[in-house]
């Protein structure tokens, strides 16, 4: 019972901009409530928040899984898309393989992952052509 | 006045326990308890929202009474320009300000002309190099109050002038001293307010160690009195001092209009204005230099203690705006007061579950799995506004599961079943 953890698990729906985000503003609510710092509230609901529309805009959805205990927060967003071919070309700024569609929304600007890396502690992709992706964002605390 | 925290206030025995206003409160601060609404007092930001949907009218704003203006050798009135719109007969400002001293104050300082010098101040801390942007409108104290309590990171966006009640109430001391020779102490300052957070903004203010205002009347407490005053002396004219730019602050867009930069956010709304402070602090919002945010649907024209509702207020503002107004703010006078805050303003911690991260964070882990369990219907049949907030009464100690009658019910049926079955089991 009293482990120290909480363990969240939020399922990303598809081709829905209006509700993209859901998952990280429900984080962001608790780790506020929780009473972390307001600067690592931010890297945790920045760098979600990109990873969230992520999947969204290029795997048709997927889920999110959160741990967060008093020395980090880990968040892995896991999709069964088409995986990401090169990864050091999609980590550049302003890279994207977002159709004009999406960009006329405002989003697919290149800067999910560059964002993601500046915000996070550590990162970790995991991805296979056909089979998925799987994106850990880790924030420490201290 | 420590230990003053909101205006808001509940008249119990109107009260009929319904959870109209648990539901609409954007803070979680009221629930119902013992079939009365109760409000939790560092949660209540003073928006107003409870009293506009109370069915039986049991929600009230604390204001002074008008009398207390006689416990002063000297009275001075400052207007909101929401008075302007409350009068559906359009009577000038000048008709307006004259009516307003008759009622007995010495000296009138219209808080329009205050807005314009603020607005004059605001232009040269835009262009300052070393503040935090977007930069927030510290007018509204609703929206203050709503920073300090949920979005704490949003604080150093908050701007650092002062909103135009108290640039106008230091003023008009300043002016009326010196006029006079009145001792400061002799002059009482009365705010003639559209809003319930004015009171408190007077009482306890925030970003000032101490307010210029010695008290907030109500306009609704004053209309009748004023009306009449106005039908009685049509002749009587007052000398209006506040240009466009001023008076259209009443108005939501009205204070970013004055700033003359279409590179701004006027958001009106309590709802609405959380929602972009969300965005704000998940640097959704870029490029943009000023927030105007007014926690009132409006505006100043929707405010909780105004008389005509906000559509109607509106129309007649534009008459008022057309009929006797200077298109160009009045140059500076020797207008004296210091235009900036001159204390921080803090967070408010009434969220947290424990000072101990460890232990918060087990708390929370347990609320989770108690809101797993509830229906999730947030109907506030339990005194409390949704199911997780329930959750986190239960953990605070000051509810049960049982208070949800949908559980209850559920309890009921097994206990019946089980009844049942017994009876059937003695044939």
């Amino acid at each position: 019972m009293s482990d120290n953890i909480i363990r969240l698990h939020y399922d990303i729906d598809a081709d829905d901009f209006s509700s993209a985000g859901l998952a990280s503003s429900g984080t962001k609510r608790m780790l506020n409530q929780l009473g972390f710092n307001p600067a690592i509230v931010k890297k945790v609901a920045i760098s979600m928040y990109e990873a969230e529309i992520n999947a969204v805009i290029h795997a048709d959805g997927g889920c999110a899984d959160v741990e967060i205990t008093p020395e980090k927060i880990v968040v892995v967003i896991s999709d069964k898309g088409p995986g990401i071919p090169d990864i050091e070309q999609a980590m550049q700024a302003g890279w994207s393989t977002a159709t004009n569609e999406i960009r006329e929304q405002g989003f697919g600007a290149g800067m999910g992952l560059p964002n993601m890396k500046r915000y996070t502690d550590d990162m970790k992709i995991e991805t296979e052509l056909g089979v998925g992706t799987k994106v850990t964002l880790i924030i420490n605390v201290n | 006045m420590k230990g003053y925290s909101h205006s808001i206030r509940l008249e119990a025995d109107k009260c009929r326990g319904c959870t109209n206003c648990i539901k609409t409160c954007p803070t979680e601060a009221i629930r119902v308890r013992g079939g009365k609404a109760k409000i939790i007092d560092n949660r209540c930001i003073d928006c107003g929202e409870c009293i506009r949907v109370c069915p039986h009218q049991a929600k009230k704003a604390n204001t002074d009474e008008f009398e207390t203006i006689f416990n002063y050798k000297y009275k001075i009135a400052l207007p909101a320009p929401s008075l302007y719109a409350q009068f559906s007969k359009i009577y000038t400002r000048g008709q307006i300000l004259a009516a307003l001293k008759l009622l007995g104050f010495d000296y009138v300082y219209e808080v329009a002309r205050a807005a314009e010098l603020i607005t004059a101040e605001t232009k040269e801390y835009l262009k300052r190099k070393d503040i935090i942007r977007p930069v927030i409108s510290s007018a509204c104290p609703v929206v203050v109050r709503l920073i300090r309590l949920k979005y704490p990171s949003l604080i150093p966006n908050i701007s650092q002038i002062e909103s135009p009640m108290e640039a106008a109430a230091e003023i008009a001391r300043n002016e009326f001293a010196a006029k006079t020779g009145a001792r400061p102490e002799e002059i009482g300052i009365f705010f003639i307010s559209p809003c319930a957070a004015k009171h408190t903004a007077a009482k306890m203010p925030i970003g000032n160690l101490k307010s210029n205002v010695d008290g907030v009347i109500a306009i609704k407490s004053i209309y009748v009195k004023l009306l009449k005053l106005l039908s009685d002396s049509e002749e009587a004219d007052f000398k209006v001092m506040a240009s466009k730019y001023g008076v259209r602050w009443a108005n939501s867009g009205g204070e970013s209009l004055a700033l003359e930069t279409d590179n701004f956010i006027a958001v009106d709304g309590i709802h609405n204005v959380a929602k972009i402070l969300e965005e704000i602090e998940d640097d959704k919002i870029n490029d943009v230099d000023f927030i105007e945010a007014l926690a009132c649907n409006g505006g100043c024209l929707g405010g909780p203690l105004c008389m005509e509702n906000v559509y109607s207020a509106k129309a007649i503002f534009k008459k008022v705006l057309e009929k006797d107004i200077s298109q160009s703010a009045l140059p500076y006078t020797d207008e004296r007061f210091n235009p900036m805050h001159d204390a921080e303003i803090e967070y408010v911690d009434a969220y947290s579950l424990d000072k101990d991260m460890y232990a918060a964070i087990n708390k929370m882990a347990e609320m989770n799995r108690i809101v797993a369990e509830l229906p999730g219907l947030d109907c506030g049949a339990c005194g409390a506004p949704n199911c997780r907030a329930l959750a986190e009464d239960i953990i605070r100690g000051e509810a049960s599961e049982s208070d949800c009658i949908i559980k209850l019910k559920e309890e009921y049926k097994k206990l019946k079943k089980k009844i049942g079955a017994e009876k059937g089991n003695e044939k």
